[in-house]
């Protein structure tokens, strides 16, 4: 297949107006299947344009890959709160993730439950929409409501609306201490009524999962109110002790699911019906984990099941990040949403460019 | 400033529409009585005023949707209404055009503490959402100034903040779904108890689109667990640009306080006056609050004040007591009133990079003396929103405009310096002719084709948010 690897938005937007059929928009390739249409990578878009931690504002261009973002931002004790997931161990892909693809599919860690998604930390964007159109939106300040949110909107669109050139953030100074407590459970029920009281405490609590085995809860912050906060839910929750590991890494790219020969799902849905479907699934022969106290759950089914059967009842929407069929890998949204998301992408990319790839 | 004239094809089927509406909804749903329009012919932005052709007051999704397919049918504008206390004008009709209200649709639908999160009708005020709550523990987090009157639709339309923002982000990062009526009468429901969307986040246009894309009747919304405790503390420096230096020095420590707060001399003296906070006298105020518990507390206060001392601070006060931290609050949260009881003023609401802090002030000094005009500064000093004030006098020929022009000024600054034009209040009528200065034609039209999906007959609000020149052709 073709490689068009443009090394300004000039250059991008000259390519997509002479496109004359749909593109595969790459980042580092970390999500993506082997293309079947002429490639479009945002590789020569890449490097840092502004950074200013007095601000805690990072401007960045799209193609640059997540770990010069995180080296730079670390040279100065500050992160991106969002802890995007790595696609790479679920999907067995190889190349470097991309700022910009952990924004087209807002990818965001446990720290979602309390700080947000990767949306709540965008600022801004620059972006080229299908007709070749560079479109600037939001901006590097903290509060910013001028105009509509296109910005935030390109977050999770998986590239439909447009090309991510350039995107800005609030970052975050990294914590003192960082602590982790578990306490041993192997019921979903009971392990997501632990992670909501938790939740529901004071504590602060930046981590609230479970891998099936074991509850997890993260504390953050300097390092006597961490000891401070950690001694308060173990009272708050009998049994839950500290651990040196760090598992969040793993239960934020779904690592223990990844080794099955089995279809890998990850549901969003309400914290308490996570438990719900959490018990379903186990009863169906499937492996759970929960994230985000209960609001994220991630599944490895048999080949084909059909996940999205067992949650008819409970709301919310499950994506299939690895397997084919039944039914489409994203969840279908009901018809008046979806003919207004379907609306969008006509105004944003006439000629379907960037229609999804299959 | 310039309101599209209305529509005299709407306007000599006047009787017509009310008729259809009163034989829609219910007899007391529908005002179309002279002095009862009048309530409605502006909103906080008192300068600008219009009675609407009618104003409906729905008790239910349903009704909403009924006067919303009706206004379409019929090709009637329609200005959704949520407090009407917007500072932008975002809720200030035309001749031509139904107010539609949601000022009765104020019940709690749901509370549910495991997952954390209350949906409630969006005619319910700010603060009543976390009066809800409360008495178990919970806060809805987005705390604007005028949360005891402003109504959550109009929160949503504006993508409020408030003073403690900096910690708990705005409306946008604490919305999870919605019911939003559209122009057409489609009731749809988007998002929900989950945290992200399935597909694409509409939620994130919807939220700050100014009621420009339809009408939200109720709304899902996170709470979270009321910390342990806060505290603020009080600084004195002796000029803006020390204290605007000592915010950038926190901020880069590491230390994320809840709220940091900047006031001059002048909102301080009126503040003071009003609410006898115990502010002291001096050229700028710092009020920082932290969260948590009482150790917690002292001991990020204890770096704060090391990082004050760094800017020989005239005075560092913590609060000790309930009652003083309540005191020091409704001092700046009644900064906008205090200032009103002396002067006329027109409030600012432009954004900069924290950094940019001393230079933005210096030059509104500047503009200050090359207008005669008084200036006085209030805003939130940790994400850089400001609210300037500037001060005329109202009876006095050609102040206003003036003012105006200095508004303008300082707003282009904001811009310039790598900001925009507004943080939390809105663009609404007020800003809609200072859009070209933040975004280029492009940036524009890709907002516009927002508003063709979700109201291709551009009848909502349209008069709101873009130059009138740049919507030409597409308002009917």
């Amino acid at each position: 297949m073709t490689v068009m690897t443009p090394q300004d938005e000039a250059e991008l937007a000259g390519m997509i107006r002479a496109a004359d059929g749909p593109l595969a928009i790459r980042g580092g390739g970390t999500r993506s299947p082997a293309a079947t249409r002429p490639v479009l990578s945002t590789a020569g878009l890449s490097g840092i344009v502004l950074y200013q931690p007095g601000a805690l504002t990072l401007v960045v261009k799209a193609g640059t890959s997540l770990s010069e973002v995180e080296a730079v931002l670390a040279e100065r004790n500050q992160r991106l709160a969002f802890e995007p997931m790595d696609h790479r161990p679920v999907l067995g892909t190889t190349g470097e993730p991309t700022i910009g693809g952990a924004v087209a599919v807002n990818a965001s860690g446990p720290r979602r439950v309390q700080a947000g998604a990767a949306r709540d930390f965008l600022l801004g964007a620059v972006f080229i929409d299908g007709a070749g159109t560079r479109v600037r939106n939001g901006g590097r300040v903290m509060k910013n409501v001028t105009g509509y949110d296109l910005a935030r909107l390109q977050a999770g669109a998986r590239g439909t609306l447009g090309v991510l050139t350039e995107l800005s953030f609030k970052v975050l100074p990294v914590p003192e201490r960082i602590a982790t407590l578990a306490l041993p459970c192997d019921d979903p029920g009971r392990a997501v009524a632990a992670l909501a009281r938790a939740l529901g405490s004071p504590y602060e609590v930046t981590g609230a999962g479970w891998d099936g085995a074991r509850v997890l809860l993260r504390i953050e912050g300097f390092a006597a109110s961490v000891s401070y906060r950690g001694g308060e839910l173990a009272r708050l929750i009998p049994g839950l002790v500290h651990v040196d590991e760090d598992p969040w890494p793993a239960l934020r790219d779904g690592r223990s699911l990844a080794g099955m020969a089995r279809d890998i799902w990850r549901v969003s849905l309400r914290a308490s019906h996570g438990a719900i479907l959490a018990a379903r699934l186990l009863e169906a022969g499937a492996a759970v984990t929960l994230d985000w106290g209960g609001g994220l759950l991630w599944a490895a089914m048999a080949p084909g099941a059909d996940l999205r059967a067992q949650m008819a009842d409970l709301g919310g929407h499950a994506t299939r990040l690895r397997g084919t069929g039944p039914g489409p890998a994203l969840h279908p949204d009901p018809a008046a949403v979806a003919a207004l998301a379907s609306g969008l992408r006509r105004q944003f990319d006439p000629e379907g460019r960037f229609a999804p790839e299959a | 400033m310039e309101l599209p004239r209305p529509s005299p094809l709407v306007m000599e089927r006047r009787a017509e529409i009310v008729a259809r509406l009163k034989a829609a909804l219910p007899a007391d749903t529908v005002i179309d009585d002279p002095r009862g329009l009048l309530a409605y012919e502006c909103d906080a932005l008192t300068a600008y005023r219009c009675p609407p052709l009618a104003v409906v007051l729905p008790r239910s999704t349903a009704e909403v949707a009924t006067a919303l397919r009706l206004c379409h049918e019929m090709d009637v504008p329609v200005v959704p209404r949520g407090a009407g206390t917007s500072l932008a004008g975002g809720s200030l009709p035309t001749a031509d055009a139904v107010v539609i209200g949601v000022a009765r649709l104020t019940r709690v639908l749901e509370t549910d503490y495991a997952d954390r999160l209350i949906r409630v009708e969006t005619g319910r005020t700010n603060l009543s959402v976390t009066g809800a709550v409360e008495a178990d523990g919970f806060f809805y987090a987005p705390d604007p100034s005028s949360q005891l009157a402003c109504a959550i639709a109009g929160n949503i339309g504006m993508n409020s903040g408030g003073a403690h923002c900096l910690k708990y982000g705005v409306t946008t990062n604490n919305l999870l779904g919605v019911t939003m009526v559209l122009m057409d009468g489609t009731v749809t429901e988007i998002g929900g108890g989950y945290m992200d969307a399935g597909d694409l986040d509409l939620l994130s246009v919807i939220c700050g689109s100014e009621g420009q894309l339809g009408i939200v009747t109720e709304a899902t919304l996170r709470i979270l667990p009321k910390p342990e405790g806060a505290r603020p503390v009080l600084m004195g420096f002796g000029s803006s640009r020390v204290a605007g230096a000592c915010v950038s020095d926190i901020i880069e420590a590491g230390v994320l306080p809840v709220a940091i707060e900047f006031m001059d001399r002048p909102c301080i003296r009126a503040c003071e006056a009003f609410a006898h906070a115990g502010y002291p006298d001096v050229e700028a105020l710092l009020i920082i609050e932290v969260e948590g518990a009482p150790a917690e507390i002292d001991h990020q206060l204890g770096l704060i004040r090391a990082i004050a001392e760094r800017h020989d601070p005239e005075v560092i006060r913590e609060s000790g007591s309930a009652e003083e931290s309540a005191a020091i609050w409704l001092g700046r949260k009644s900064a906008f009133g205090a200032m009103g009881q002396i002067n006329d003023y027109m409030c600012l609401d432009g954004t900069i990079p924290v950094t940019e802090l001393p230079l933005v002030l210096e030059r509104i000094g500047a503009l200050s003396a090359q207008y005669g005009l008084g200036v006085a500064n209030v805003f939130h000093a940790g994400d850089g929103n400001m609210h300037p004030l500037i001060l005329f006098d109202a009876n006095k020929p050609g102040d206003l405009e003036l003012c105006e022009q200095m508004g303008a000024d300082i707003l282009r600054l904001c811009v310039e310096v790598g900001g925009c034009l507004t943080g939390e209040h809105g663009v609404g009528v007020e800003k809609r002719d200072l859009m070209t200065v933040q975004f280029a034609a492009d940036d524009l039209e890709a907002q516009l084709k927002v508003k063709d999906v979700f109201d291709p007959k551009w009848l909502l609000n349209a008069a709101k948010v873009f130059p009138l020149a740049v919507t030409e052709g597409r308002r009917p």
